[in-house]
């Protein structure tokens, strides 16, 4: 029999093992970049690295971060999404089930810095455009309505993705619909807004959402019989990007 | 001093991200369901791996990484880089072929150490029991976004319409919908907006204003979008791709084992025995 102290301390230095390899595994991710930086440095611009120090320590806590970051992710975010998602498919309220949908896409997208931050872009194209008043106030009411559009469309997205998993419907002929009403709207929609519109479904889904949306997409295709949750348990942020660009540019109509 | 600073704005940041997220997933724990979390201890230590990590992850990337990655892309995109001693109009596209490259460049390495699409694909992986191989996806994701940044600064360069890109793009996405096996169809559709996030953005961004500022007759704030557009549509083709090459791989190589397995039943490889 051992005593306790050394099977915690076997224990503890397993762990540190298992988050070594991890962090080895993370530098790996790491490094292209640090070999791209460092070529077109040295190679094209030719010239050497300033703040060099300052470049290798920051690049350690990338490492360290993203570690982290992915070791909480199997603990944390997908465990709770997939947990959440059978319960409330369990419990049999279809009500609840959407609520918890529609909160989700609009919970994580209304605070989004990015989204933010494409919002005062687009205030900004509009105001210089001419189609709304230049003034502070005006430009920051027109953000705002842009973020609550995209938060708003991203929820119903989440909600149409989950209404689709429940009834099994393809999800390409969704997109592919989605996808014509798009170009659609490009033609009627004003010029200014078109660029900011495609680039607002990309910047919605950030790194907490995907996750946590992915989740609850598997943890759906789960519990539901009938469903390959490997198939269909995929598609919420396909959803939640294409949505976007439908909503932004009937708002360019609109406003 | 400075990274104290730096590290406490980006752990109060990520507070307040995940804050309403935390709130949505407690309500409907509490509220709702009324049930408790199974290893909530676990739990609870994960979400504070995920705050810090995210924390030092932003900030190892903006102390770092974005200084030195956003010089680059304005200096590379700077007459003086570009054409030494040349009139800018003079330029041809072909003469852009640094930004080309460094576009494609950063497309794929940013898109590797991209958290989400690690996220995403670990699942798909975890799910199919290694049927899809994590690293061969995100690979093939951070190809589509390499050529997807490349094609946007072609774009910028020559001016021409973005939708004409989009529409050429969609159309090829229907038609590979049509050949691409059923299972990677979802996922591939999902690897469009899994990839634009933390690490892509910032330095893509700097790019394209960078190139929009240099060539003339661009506006950068008309001409610097579009980029992320593109990065989110091309991930979406070489998925569909991968998948496919890999469906012919493995009928290929079934036809070479069913006609291979003959020849081995008459001489038996050592060590097949048991």
């Amino acid at each position: 029999m051992l005593a306790d102290q050394p099977v915690s301390l076997l224990f503890m230095s397993n762990r540190l093992l298992a988050f070594g390899s991890l962090l080895l595994g993370t530098a790996r991710d790491v490094l292209p970049i640090v070999l791209v930086v460092a070529f077109f440095q040295l190679a094209v611009l030719q010239q050497p690295f300033p703040n060099l120090g300052q470049t290798l320590t920051g690049l350690v806590i990338v490492v360290i971060g993203l570690t982290l970051f992915l070791q909480g992710l199997e603990m944390a975010l997908f465990p709770i999404g997939e947990f959440l998602a059978g319960a409330l498919a369990r419990k049999g309220s279809l009500v609840w089930l959407l609520l918890f949908s529609f909160g989700l896409g609009f919970g994580t997208t209304v605070a989004e810095p990015s989204l933010i931050a494409v919002g005062d872009e687009a205030a900004r194209v509009m105001a210089e455009g001419g189609f709304i008043g230049s003034d502070p106030e005006a430009m920051n009411t027109y953000a705002l309505a842009l973020r609550y559009t995209v938060a708003v469309s991203v929820g119903l997205a989440i909600v149409t993705g989950v209404f689709r998993i429940l009834k099994g419907w393809p999800l390409h002929w969704i997109m592919i619909g989605g996808y014509v009403v798009v170009q659609a709207l490009t033609v009627v929609a004003p010029e200014e807004i078109i660029g900011i519109a495609y680039d607002s479904g990309g910047v919605t889904t950030s790194t907490v959402t995907v996750p946590l949306v992915t989740a609850l997409g598997v943890g759906l295709a789960t519990v539901i019989k009938g469903r390959n949750p490997a198939i269909d348990g995929f598609g919420l942020i396909a959803f939640a990007s294409l949505s976007p660009m439908i909503f932004v540019l009937i708002f360019g109509m609109v406003f | 001093m400075e990274w104290v600073t730096a590290l406490y704005e980006a752990f109060l940041g990520t507070l307040l991200d995940v804050f309403p997220i935390a709130a949505i997933l407690a309500f409907f724990q509490l509220v709702v369901l009324r049930q408790s979390i199974p290893q909530l201890s676990r739990v609870l230590l994960g979400f504070v791996y995920v705050i810090l990590g995210l924390a030092l992850f932003l900030v190892g990337l903006e102390e770092a990484l974005f200084p030195i990655g956003e010089l680059m892309a304005t200096q590379l995109t700077d007459p003086a880089f570009i054409a030494p001693g040349r009139d800018i109009e003079s330029l041809d596209w072909t003469d852009y072929y640094w930004v080309y490259l460094f576009a494609a460049a950063i497309g794929f390495s940013t898109t590797i150490a991209e958290p989400s699409l690690i996220a995403v694909a670990n699942k798909a992986s975890t799910l199919t029991g290694g049927g899809i191989d994590g690293r061969g996806l995100r690979i093939a994701v951070a190809i589509g976004v390499a050529l997807s940044i490349a094609v946007g600064a072609f774009r910028i360069v020559t001016g021409t319409p973005l939708y004409l890109y989009m529409i050429v793009g969609y159309a090829l996405v229907v038609l590979q919908t049509i050949y691409a096996p059923r299972m990677i169809i979802p996922l591939a559709y999902d690897s469009g907006g899994v990839t634009t996030s933390t690490v892509t953005v910032p330095l893509v961004t700097a790019l394209g204003l960078g190139l929009a500022s240099t060539v003339p007759g661009r506006d950068p704030v008309l001409d610097g979008f579009g980029l992320i557009a593109l990065a989110s549509l091309f991930p979406m083709l070489s998925v569909m791709s991968y998948a496919q090459v890999g469906a012919w791989m493995a009928t290929r190589r079934k036809k070479r084992e069913a006609t291979s397995s003959i020849s081995e039943t008459e001489t038996p490889q050592p060590g097949s025995q048991q």
